[in-house]
C-alpha cells in the first residue's frame, strides 16, 4: 500500500490559554474520505486550518506527501498548491467575475496561459452546471452557487488533497444538497478528501472513516456505520441523540 | 395576468390621499425656501454697509478686466495640483504598503514610514510650506535656484502622502482577513495576494475618501503662493492691492467653485453607491 496522502502526529494547537487540539493522531490514504463530526468548537475547523498551514500547530507533525511540512523551513506556497480548501463562508473575490476567481491561481500560481485557463475554468463550471454563471460576479449567485463555485476555485489547480470546512453551514436546506452532490461526485473520482460537517446523514453515505471530536480529541473513530450508527463512546452517544432530536440525522 | 390587473378601488383612494400629501409637502418646501433664503438676503442688502460692501466685492466690470490674469494663474493651480495627485497617489500608496507590510527586512522602513506619517500629519500645511520653501534653498544644494512651484509643490505632496498613506491603510486593513486566507490557500505568495485580491478591493472602497482629499489639494495647492509663486491666490492678491478693490478674491473663488463643486458632487455620489452596495451585502 502507497504512503497516505496525509498524517497527523500528535498535533497540538492553543489560542493563548485554551487548548483546542490536543494529540491528534490522523491517517488519511489516498483516494479515501475521512469525515470530522463533532459540536461546534469541537477543533475541526482548527485541525482544517492547521492542516492547511493557515493555523501553525504548537506540537507534532503534520505530514503531506511523505514531508513534514510544520517544518518551518518548508514553503508554504508550494505546499498550498497542492492542497485546497474550501471554507463555510466561500470567501470568493467579490471584485471578480467567477470565471476570473477560478483562474487566479492557475495564472498567477502555476503561470497557465489565460487561454487554456479560462477554458479549463468553463469545463469544470459546465461540469457542475455553473457554465452560464462564468462572467457574473459573487454577489449576484445564491448561497449555494458561490460555494460551488468556491470548490471548482479550489479543485482548479488539480490538488492532492481536499479539506472542507463545515461548507453547507452557511446554506438553507434546499442549497445543501447542491453542493454536497458536488463532493459525492468528487469522491466517486477518486479525491481524497477531508470534510469537517454536520451533516450527518451525509458523513454516513461519503465517510470512509469517521472521527468524532470532543474538545480538541478525536473521542472516537471508525467507519460510518460504527461511529454513527452504534457509537460507542458516551460523548458520541451523547452529541448524536443531541443531533436527533434536532431533527438533523 | 399582469395585464389583466386594474388597481381595486382602495389603491385608486390611496394613490388620491398621496397626491395630496405630496402637493402639500412641496408647497411647504417652496415657502420655507423662499422665507429663509428672502431674509438672509434682506439682511445683507440692508446692512449699512452693502453699498460699500457691493463696490468693493462685487464690481464686475473690474472682475472681468482681472479675469484674464486670474485664470493665467489659476491654471497655474490646475497644473501643480495635477502633477502633485499623481506623486501623492505614488508616494502614498508606496507608505501605506510599507506600513501594512510584515517582512522582516523591511523593519526599518516600517519605522520610518510611521515617523514620516506622525511628523507630516502633525505639521500645519502652511508651515511646511514655508519651511521648505525657505529652508531648503538655503542649502544651496544646485547651482541654480529652484523654483518656488517646485518647493511649494513638493510640500505640499510631503504633507497630503502623508494623510492620503493612512486612508489607503485603512482600506487595506478593512479587507477582511477570510480574503488573505482563501487567496493564500490557493497558493498565492504574500505579494500577489496583496496585489490581486487585498489591493484591488481596498482601493475601490478608499476612492470617496481620497476624491475629498482630491478637492482639498486643489485649494490647499494655493497656499504656494505665499511663497510667490503666480497661482490664482497670488494674482488676485496683485490685482487687489493695485486698487484696492477686492473684486479678484470673489473672481478667485468662483474659478475655484467651478472645479470643487462637480468634484464633491461626484465625491457624494460616489459616496452613496459605495454605501448601498455594502448595506445591500449585509454583515458578511
Amino acid at each position: 500500500m502507497s504512503a497516505p496522502v496525509l498524517a497527523l502526529e500528535g498535533v497540538r494547537k492553543s489560542f493563548g490559554e485554551e487548548v483546542v487540539l490536543r494529540d491528534v493522531q490522523l491517517v488519511v490514504p489516498e483516494h479515501s474520505v475521512t469525515v470530522l463530526v463533532g459540536a461546534s468548537g469541537s477543533g475541526k475547523s482548527t485541525l482544517l486550518r492547521c492542516i492547511n498551514l493557515l493555523e501553525r500547530i504548537d506540537d507534532g507533525q503534520v505530514i503531506f506527501d511523505g514531508v513534514d511540512i510544520s517544518d518551518p523551513r518548508v514553503d508554504v506556497d508550494d505546499v498550498r498548491t497542492r492542497m485546497g480548501i474550501v471554507f463555510q463562508a466561500f470567501n470568493l473575490f467579490p471584485h471578480m467575475t467567477v470565471v476570473d476567481n477560478i483562474t487566479l491561481a492557475m495564472r498567477r500560481v502555476h503561470h497557465i496561459p489565460r487561454r487554456e485557463a479560462e477554458e479549463r475554468a468553463i469545463e469544470a463550471l459546465d461540469r457542475f452546471g455553473l457554465a452560464d454563471k462564468a462572467g457574473q460576479y459573487p454577489d449576484r449567485l445564491s448561497g449555494g452557487q458561490q460555494q460551488r463555485v468556491a470548490i471548482v476555485r479550489s479543485l482548479a489547480v488539480a490538488p492532492r488533497l481536499m479539506l472542507f470546512d463545515e461548507v453547507t453551514s452557511a446554506l438553507d436546506p434546499v442549497l445543501v444538497n447542491e453542493v454536497l452532490s458536488v463532493v459525492r461526485d468528487l469522491r466517486a473520482d477518486g479525491m481524497t478528501m477531508v470534510i469537517a460537517t454536520h451533516e450527518m446523514g451525509f458523513a454516513t453515505q461519503v465517510a470512509d472513516e469517521v472521527c468524532f471530536l470532543s474538545e480538541g480529541v478525536i473521542v472516537e473513530r471508525g467507519p460510518a456505520a460504527q461511529v454513527i450508527e452504534a457509537p460507542r463512546d458516551p460523548r458520541t452517544q451523547e452529541f448524536l441523540r443531541r443531533v436527533h432530536e434536532a431533527g438533523r440525522l | 395576468m399582469a395585464a389583466s390587473w386594474t388597481p381595486s378601488s382602495v389603491e385608486l383612494a390611496r394613490r388620491g390621499v398621496r397626491r395630496v400629501q405630496d402637493r402639500r409637502r412641496a408647497l411647504v418646501a417652496v415657502v420655507s425656501s423662499v422665507v429663509v433664503l428672502g431674509a438672509l438676503a434682506t439682511v445683507v442688502v440692508t446692512s449699512t454697509g452693502w453699498p460699500v460692501v457691493k463696490e468693493t466685492f462685487f464690481d464686475v466690470s473690474y472682475g472681468i478686466e482681472v479675469l484674464p490674469q486670474i485664470w493665467d494663474g489659476f491654471l497655474l493651480n490646475l497644473r501643480l495640483a495635477a502633477i502633485a495627485a499623481v506623486s501623492i497617489a505614488v508616494l502614498a500608496l508606496v507608505i501605506a504598503l510599507v506600513r501594512t507590510s510584515t517582512a522582516p527586512a523591511l523593519a526599518p522602513f516600517r519605522l520610518l514610514a510611521t515617523a514620516y506619517v506622525d511628523v507630516f500629519r502633525g505639521i500645519p500645511l502652511l508651515l511646511v510650506i514655508l519651511l521648505i520653501g525657505f529652508g531648503v534653498p538655503a542649502l544651496q544644494l544646485t547651482d541654480s535656484p529652484v523654483s518656488v512651484e517646485v518647493l511649494g509643490t513638493t510640500a505640499v505632496v510631503l504633507t497630503y502622502s502623508a494623510y492620503v498613506a493612512e486612508v489607503i491603510r485603512s482600506g487595506v486593513l478593512s479587507v477582511h482577513p477570510s480574503q488573505r486566507a482563501a487567496a493564500r490557500a490557493l497558493g498565492l505568495t504574500q505579494v500577489q495576494t496583496l496585489r490581486f485580491v487585498v489591493l484591488p478591493q481596498a482601493l475601490r472602497r478608499v476612492v470617496p475618501p481620497l476624491l475629498n482629499d482630491l478637492v482639498a489639494l486643489l485649494k490647499d495647492i494655493g497656499l504656494i503662493s505665499i511663497l510667490g509663486a503666480p497661482d490664482a491666490i497670488r494674482e488676485a492678491q496683485i490685482a487687489t492691492s493695485l486698487t484696492f478693490n477686492y473684486t479678484p478674491y470673489v473672481v478667485a473663488s468662483i474659478l475655484f467653485l467651478l472645479v470643487t463643486i462637480p468634484l464633491t458632487r461626484l465625491t457624494d455620489r460616489l459616496l452613496e453607491r459605495s454605501i448601498a452596495r455594502q448595506n445591500a451585502q449585509g454583515t458578511a
